[in-house]
């Protein structure tokens, strides 16, 4: 495995750690406990699963966030997210398609996916890495004979949301071993590779910086347990894979495509990065 | 005619009496201001909730004038004293003359 580092910013995640070792600095992250409608707790924060070696523990973005985005997410009528998991619902009981069926047809009640998100991406009976979009086309286009939909239009993110939504609390415990083993290689690979003009792996944010500020933005340590996350600034649901493009195309990269296999695998990687926190969907960010 | 439209209220089901409450609602609305073009130059016409009314049996809690600047799904936030046990009617008007409603009851503890 090859990784890059830079001696600058080797020095400034050094000077991070005294910081934090003389109390907490402005950049930690916050001390709040995230229990939604006052009933559903979501672990936030949790120590690093083992293939992780230069994170002791891990944080849910929510921690960095400020108290205004933080409330939006703790009682789901003010939160936004919702608005599309009630349309998800609604699109669950629809028949589409020549075959004349719906999502019920086959699956009685979204509430029969619950603990399925906590597993995703997976490793389908083919050997392919699967992620929840690939599982909701493939219903669409083999069983319902209905068009595919767009990895980012509102119908997909949203019945992304709602399936999120039914393992909302659980653990997540994404596997990486077996016929993962490669792909979840390929991810790692990309987390460390510096993409772009500006020279930037993932890990340089969001492992060598997390806590600090990159200009006005707190950094967290980029963790996708919330997807599809409610963007404020784009005012939608965002999916995982936008998320990875915007990151990589603002390291002034040529980036990939949603829905592309290294995309696929960077979720995988990243997914397992966040082994021990709470399935948030749908979360709430600036 | 405004394409999924959906209100929701929150208010709690039972309080104590004279007890001031929080009520939150949220209606899904396009709230089209009418001063948008389409891609052909026309103008898209005003397609919004005008008003907003909530009555608390019978008496009237608050009656909002909305303006075409208000922004997709109104959401309110207001507090209400509530006497007695009885019911909440929420009321939207659409500008194409639709009127949505919903009803909640509170009891008294």
């Amino acid at each position: 495995m090859k990784k890059a580092y830079a001696p600058g910013l080797g020095t400034a995640t050094a000077l991070a750690a005294v910081l934090a070792l003389t109390g907490p600095a402005l950049g930690d992250p916050d001390d709040d406990a995230l229990v939604i409608n006052g009933e559903t707790e979501i672990i936030t924060e949790a120590p690093a699963p083992e293939h992780m070696e230069y994170i002791d523990t891990i944080y849910s973005g929510w921690r960095f966030r400020t108290d205004e985005t933080q409330a939006l997410e703790l009682d789901d009528f003010d939160n936004p997210a919702m608005l599309a998991v009630d349309a998800a619902i609604d699109m669950f009981g629809t028949v589409e398609g020549a075959a004349g069926e719906s999502c019920a047809s086959c699956h009685d009640d979204p509430e029969s996916f619950a603990g399925l998100a906590a597993h995703m991406p997976k490793v389908d009976e083919d050997g392919k890495l699967v992620v929840m979009e690939d599982l909701i086309n493939e219903c669409r286009t083999d069983r319902m004979q209905a068009d595919e939909w767009k990895w980012n239009s509102l119908d997909m993110q949203s019945m992304v949301a709602l399936i999120g939504l039914q393992s909302r609390g659980m653990p997540v415990d994404v596997a990486i071993d077996g016929p993962a083993a490669p792909y979840w290689e390929q991810g790692k690979e990309m987390y460390y590779t510096r993409y772009g003009k500006l020279e930037l792996s993932c890990a340089n944010c969001h492992e060598d910086n997390w806590g600090n500020m990159i200009r006005a933005d707190h950094l967290s340590q980029g963790q996708i347990t919330g997807f599809p996350v409610y963007r404020l600034k784009q005012a939608t649901l965002i999916s995982r894979h936008n998320r990875f493009k915007g990151c990589i195309r603002d390291t002034q990269a040529e980036t990939f495509k949603e829905g592309s296999d290294e995309f696929r695998a960077l979720e995988l990687y990243v997914a397992s990065r966040g082994n021990g926190l709470s399935v948030e969907t749908p979360a709430v960010r600036q | 005619m405004a394409e999924g439209v959906k209100p929701r209220v929150k208010v709690p089901k039972s309080v104590s009496a004279g007890e001031t409450i929080t009520i939150k609602t949220l209606i899904s609305h396009q709230m089209e201001s009418g001063q948008r073009k389409d891609s052909d130059g026309n103008v898209i016409p005003r397609s919004i909730i005008n008003r907003f009314v909530v009555d608390f049996n019978g008496e009237n809690v608050i009656d909002v004038t909305l303006e075409p600047a208000i922004s997709t799904n109104p959401y309110f936030e207001f507090e209400a004293t509530v006497p007695e046990a009885g019911e909440f009617h929420f009321t939207w008007y659409d500008d194409d003359g639709s009127v949505y409603e919903t009803v909640q009851e509170v009891a008294v503890n």
